[in-house]
This record gives structure tokens, sequence and C-alpha cells, in this order.
């Protein structure tokens, strides 16, 4: 009965209780999360995917802040409904340099994961402005302090930052992080080396009630690439399970 | 006031620090009042988009996380840190280890915590993830609190008199651990400013679904330890002491609390089910979450039982009555749980109002109902008072809370599962049925009725402040106590 | 690196469960129970004379 025994010095000395809490609890979280990290099958391999730009980064950072997150998911599941309304499922690469990721847990509004491209620039900025104009029922808050100009002074450190997370910025990117900025941000400006470097970014003047870039360029930037990197039209099925 | 109680049975008086203990509650109290009121704001303003006021520090988006941080970790926390330290020194027979200067660096640094955190979110601060918004730097600060509690606590239980550690502290050491682990586990960011950006801007070193379900390991867990582990420490001591009984088995209370503690760390990918995480991660959680079922009713049958014999108090005394049915929404709150980490119904349940509304039963219902009797047994044995200032205020309070919980739980049950069918119904031609702002605008009546249960659970607040502040005074109302029935029969 | 995992998680497993069934065992021995019950009067004897 020596294991009987040992229960009865666990609780009646402090150090022990808690090296037993500690292991009990440390358990789950090894089995459980250490091989979503060692595992090569957690994240499917695709063509498409890639850093987020710069204005799409700083446009993100504005989604994080605003709270988007806790209305609006980033993530389809694999049901005939959701893959009519919003897209195919999403794939766990499409969001491999989210830091932080922003799958959400409520849909107070429609899942974003796909929102890229399906409205007009104009539509999103209209929208943003007062949600009720372009949908009437819309319950969104209104946002018309993103007109104001995006500050930029810190994408530099921001991509250096995430370099060190894990996102590959190259020399390059980080080199011309406000070049590509301020032309993504640009009607008619030469954008060949920021689509070499972000293909499919979505690039252009969007908020046009200001000359300066505004946060409004970067979120709506943002919002329009959301779930265009990856052709699915390409896809083996095999590659994405 | 830290020249206090005598312990009866112990050769000398111990002198329980209680002082900060007063503060706590006062702390207590008054977040709660504000995260109800945050809380009732959002909800209208999902009535009434109006009332975001086109203005970025009003808008949901950014006073969601005021109303979350301000209900679980201000008022929640503030009654955790002063049950946690009632608690151990009764039961140690012990005062609290680094004496009052220690208990109120804690108190201050708690509180510094909080508005830190608060502040931040209304000015667009934030990691951006749900429950863990602080940024690095609060985050850091929380660290240094969170350290003192452990060794404020721990160290009163190792000077303690009595020898064995009452099965209460086991759940507040576990609370205390594993908040810490997680605490630590969910918010590895780097700053921006070792590269000469701003200083209030870090980024997560997972992406993705690494983050996604260190997240919810973290975010299911934090229900798990600070919402439930340390509130069942408060179930069993202070549903034993109100009902002067011990708890009906000790014994069960002891698998109870390894089954409780092992079982639910596994628990956390449940809230990703269908989504990109691997298949065998959402089994294991579903698996887990479904026999978390089991130590859960364990518990709340102990809660239960202990009144078996005494049941009248639950007439003559409403705080037993808000401790009662405290376990009984915390049983009901842990078989919805359960049944909907099946992934059958969480795929109906997912993104909807249904998982709020279960959120809800268990926040209000379990944790501000228990938190409630807590603090409503605390106020007249910290101040020195005979009484409470108002038994049938405590009753009013029980009675328009608990109408203020059905109304919102049951608007989100009908709001959620209406949702839920309305995005996955097709029509007779195979087209889907309704465009999602269909389904937006057919939540308007239930976002309303769940916003005026939520003026009815603050209002309950309100009442117990105000009975707070007369009891304090030293006031008594004049009132007809509550008396067994029989008497009153054989008096007339 | 499967392999390795997976014998950790069949390990653990099972070790664990021991370990729960030691915790039953010593809980519910019959001759444990005095002692055992008698703990949960600790909340009741600290303080009695603390009024409410």
């Amino acid at each position: 009965m020596s294991i009987l025994k040992h229960h009865a010095k666990i609780e009646t000395n402090v150090i022990l209780l808690m090296v037993g809490i500690l292991l009990t609890v440390i358990i789950g979280g090894i089995v459980e999360i250490v091989p979503l990290f060692t595992i090569t099958e957690t994240i499917e391999k695709v063509e498409g995917m890639r850093p987020y730009s710069p204005l799409e980064q700083e446009g993100r950072n504005i989604y994080v802040r605003e709270g988007c997150y806790l209305c609006h998911s980033q993530m389809i599941r694999p049901f005939r409904d959701e893959a009519e309304r919003y897209g195919h499922y999403s794939l766990a690469a499409e969001s491999m340099y989210d830091h932080p990721f922003q799958w959400g847990s409520k849909r107070n509004g429609p899942d974003l994961a796909r929102v890229g491209g399906k409205y007009s620039n104009d539509w999103h900025v209209r929208h943003l402005d007062n949600p009720r104009d372009v949908v009437p029922e819309s319950i969104m808050p209104g946002y018309r302090h993103l007109h104001r100009p995006l500050n930029y002074d810190d994408v530099v450190a921001n991509m250096k930052t995430l370099r060190v997370v894990g996102v590959p910025y190259t020399e390059d990117d980080i080199a011309n992080a406000k070049a590509d900025l301020v032309a993504q941000a640009t009607t008619d400006a030469s954008t060949d080396a920021l689509l070499q470097r972000y293909p499919k970014a979505s690039v252009g003047k969007k908020d046009r009630t200001s000359d300066q870039i505004t946060e409004m360029d970067a979120l709506v930037a943002y919002l329009q690439m959301l779930g265009t990197l990856v052709d699915f039209s390409t896809q083996t099925p095999d590659a994405i399970r | 006031m830290t020249q206090a109680t005598t312990a009866l049975g112990a050769k000398e008086a111990t002198p329980y620090v209680d002082d900060v203990i007063q503060k706590f509650v006062i702390a207590a109290t008054f977040w709660g009042i504000v995260g109800f009121l945050v809380g009732d704001y959002i909800a209208w303003q999902m009535a009434f988009p109006v009332l975001n006021l086109d203005l970025e520090w009003f808008s949901f988006g950014r006073l969601r996380p005021v109303h979350t941080s301000a209900v679980i970790f201000a008022f929640g926390g503030n009654v955790l840190f002063a049950t946690s330290f009632f608690v151990v020194q009764r039961t140690s027979r012990a005062s609290l280890f680094g004496g009052a200067a220690f208990g109120n660096f804690i108190f201050w640094g708690y509180q510094l915590f909080i508005v830190l955190a608060a502040s931040g979110y209304v000015l667009g601060i934030t990691q951006g993830k749900e429950y863990a918004e602080p940024e690095w730097y609060t985050d850091l600060w929380l660290t240094v609190v969170w350290v003192s509690y452990l060794v404020a606590f721990v160290g009163t239980l190792y000077k303690r008199k009595e020898p064995h550690i009452y099965v209460a502290n086991w759940f507040f050491l576990a609370m205390i651990i594993t908040i810490a682990m997680l605490h630590l586990g969910n918010n590895l960011a780097v700053p921006t400013a070792i590269f000469g950006g701003t200083w209030w801007r870090s980024y997560e070193v997972y992406a993705g679904v690494q983050d996604a379900l260190t997240q919810w390991w973290y975010g299911h867990n934090a229900v798990g330890f600070f919402l439930t582990a340390g509130f069942l420490g408060i179930m069993y001591y202070f549903v034993p002491k109100r009902a002067e009984r011990p708890v009906y088995s000790y014994r069960l209370s002891i698998v109870h609390f390894w089954a409780l503690i092992f079982l639910y760390i596994w628990a956390g990918p449940h809230h990703l089910h269908y989504t990109a995480l691997p298949d065998w991660a959402q089994t294991l959680g579903m698996t887990f979450s479904v026999m978390l079922w089991m130590p859960s009713w364990g518990g709340m049958i102990n809660g239960l039982m202990t009144l078996s014999g005494a049941w009248d108090k639950l007439r003559t005394d409403p705080v037993i009555r808000f401790l009662v049915t405290s376990v009984a929404f915390y049983g009901m709150a842990t078989f919805e749980g359960p049944m909907m980490s099946i992934k059958a119904v969480n795929s109906l349940s997912h993104y909807t109002d249904w998982g709020i509304g279960h959120v809800h039963s268990g926040a209000l219902g379990w944790v501000a109902f228990v938190s409630f009797g807590a603090l409503y047994y605390l106020v007249p044995v910290l101040w020195k008072r005979k009484q409470l200032y108002s038994m049938r205020l405590v009753s009013y309070h029980f009675w328009v809370a608990t109408i203020g919980i059905v109304l919102y739980i049951t608007s989100m049950w009908i709001s959620g599962i209406m949702q839920g069918l309305m995005w996955r119904a097709y029509d007779s031609m195979g087209f889907l049925q309704y465009s999602f702002v269909e389904s937006v605008a057919a939540m308007h009546p239930y976002y309303i009725i769940r916003a005026t249960g939520g003026v009815l659970f603050l209002t309950g607040g309100l009442i117990m402040a105000y009975n707070f502040y007369r009891t304090i005074r030293g006031d008594v109302r004049t009132e007809a106590p509550y008396e067994a029935p029989a008497t009153v029969i054989a008096r007339s | 690196m499967d392999p390795f995992i997976n014998g950790l998680r069949a390990f653990w497993g099972v070790w664990v469960m021991v370990f729960f069934c030691g915790i039953v065992l010593w809980a519910y021995w019959p001759k444990n129970k005095a002692t055992i019950e008698s703990y949960g009067r600790i909340p009741l004897k600290d303080d009695e004379n603390e009024e409410r």
C-alpha cells in the first residue's frame, strides 16, 4: 500500500502538492500542443502563401486594434453552406504568417477569411464609414476615425520583429518597406517591384477622401487580400487533405 | 483590524491579516458593477448600433475586452484574492505570509494591472487574443503580482498549524499555479520596441494554427482554473461554513480535485472544431471535454448534498440560496459544455450566440452567484458587524439577478440555435435561404431581451453594494426576520 | 519524431491512470474513511466566535 500512504504525504506537504498539480496540468499541454509544432503535416504545403505586404500588415494591426476578431471569424469550416456562403474551407497554411491568429470565435458579422475581392474598394470605405449606408440591417459600429493619416514610422520595426518570430521577410523586403507601402497606397504608382515581392497585393488608393495615406487605405488593402493568395483551381485535393 | 480573531482550539490567538481582504472585497464589488455595466452597454449596442457613437473609444470591438477583463479578472480576480486569503488563513490557523504590507502590495499591484489593461483596450492597445488582450508590459507586471500571490499563499500554507491542508486550498493553489503557466505560455511575444518601434506593440511568437491551439489551451483553462477551480475553492469553504456542516464527502472532494485538474487541461481544442486544427487534436479535445462532465458533477453533488438535512436554510437564509443556486448553475453549465463540445452539436452552436449564453450561465449563474454568496458572508465578518444591514435586500438581489440570468440565457439559446439553423438553411431550389444580414436582423428582439436581463443583473449588483455600504456603516434595517414557517404557524 | 510522441502519449496515459486509481483507492479505502472525513470539519473549527 505504498501508493496509498503516498497521498497522505502529498496532502500534508505543500511542495509535493504543488509538484503534483504542476505535473498533472503540464501533461495535457505537452501531449496536445507540442506535436502540433513537430508534426510536419500540421500545415499543408500550398502555393501562393506569402508574408503580408507592409501596407497589409499595417492594416492588419488596425484590424487587431479595433477588435474586429471579436465579431468576425476568419475560419471557414468544411460545410456545404459555409463553402457556398464564404468559399473554400480555410487551410492551416492560410494563416501561417498570422501573428497573432485571427480565426475568431463568434460571428456577429460574417466570416472574413475570403472577403478579399468580393466588394469594391469604395464599398469598403463607405461601409466602414457607416455600415448602415450600404447594409441597412447591419449592427456594426462606424469607423470614421480611420480617415486619419496612417502612422507608418514603425513599419520597418514591425517587419523586423515579425521576422524574429518566423515570418520570412528578406533584407530586400525590409529595405523597401516604406517605398512598397507608399507605392501600394498610391494610384498609378510603379508597382512592379511591389508585386514581385507580394504577388496579388491590392494596389491603388482606397480612401478617396484624403490625399494622404490613411488608416482606411491600410485596412482595406488588408481586407482585399484576405483569402486570395491560394488558387484553389490549381491545388490537388491531396495537397490540401 | 489585523489584531483580530482568536482561533478557537489554538493556544494563542492567530492575528489574521484582514484589512487587505476588506480592500479586495470593496474592489470586487466596485469592479463587478463596472464589468456588469460595460457588459450591458455592449449588449445594448448589439440591439441599437447607434450606441457605438461612431467614436473609436466606445466601439464594441474596444469595449468588449473591457467587459470580459472587468468581470473575469477584476471582479472574479478580486473575489479570488479576498476569499483565498480569508480561507487560507482560517483553515491554516496562520496569518498571511508577508503580513499586511505584502498583502497591500498584491492588492495595489493587481488594481494597477486592471487599470493598465483596461485603459489600453480603450486606446486600442491589444494583443488581439481573446481574454489575453493585455500587451507585453501589462503581462509582465501581472507576472510579478501573480508570483507574489503564489508566495503569499504558499507561505501561509507553509506556516500553518493545522496538519492537513484543507481541500479548498488545493483548488486555490491549482488555480494560482496553472494560471501562471497558462499566462506565461500564451503570452510569449516579442515587443517591437527592440527594433525601435513603439513601446506598446508586440507580436506573438506563435502563428496561425499553433497560436490558435495555444490560445484555446489558455482560454479554456482560464475558464477551467480561474473561473472553475478557484471558485470551487470558494464553494468548498463557504458552503459548509454557511450551512454549518462539513462537506458532504471529503473523500469525493479529493477525487473531484485530481480528476478535474487532470481532465480540464486537455479540453481546449473543442473551441476549434472543424477548423484547420488537425483532426486528432479536435477529437482529443472532444473526448476529454465529455469525460469532464463526470468530475464536474461529482463536485456539484458534493456541494449540493452538503445541504442535506438542512434544506430549510434555503428558505430562511438568502445567502445560502445564492451559494446553492450557484452550484446548481454550475451543474447546468457543466452539462451543457460537454454537450456543446460534441462535434455534431458544435457544428451548429459554434460562432453563434449559444456560446455566449453558455458562458453566461456559467459566469452569471455560477461564478457571480458563488461570489455574491461569499461576499455576503465576508462583509459582516470582516467589518465585525453582527449581521448584514438587510437580509430582505439579499433576497431581492437574488430574485432580480435570477430573473436576469433566465432572460439572458433563454434569449441566447433561442437566438443562437436560430442563427445556426438560418446559416445552414436551404430553400426548395437548393440555394441558401438566408443572407447573413437576415440572420442579424432576426436577432434584434433577442438582443433586447438579453440586454434587459443584463439590466436586472446589474440592478442586483447595485442592491448588494448598497447593502454592503449600510452594513459597513453599522446600520441594521428594521425588517421581519426570516423564520421557519412552522414557527410562524405555531404563533398565529 | 512520430513514434516517439505516440509512445510518450501511451506511456503517460497508462501512468496517469494508475496514479489516479491509486488516489481513488486511497480515498475510498474503508480504513481511511474516518480520518479523511474528519478533515471536512476544518472550516468549522477555526473561528467559531466570529460573528456573521
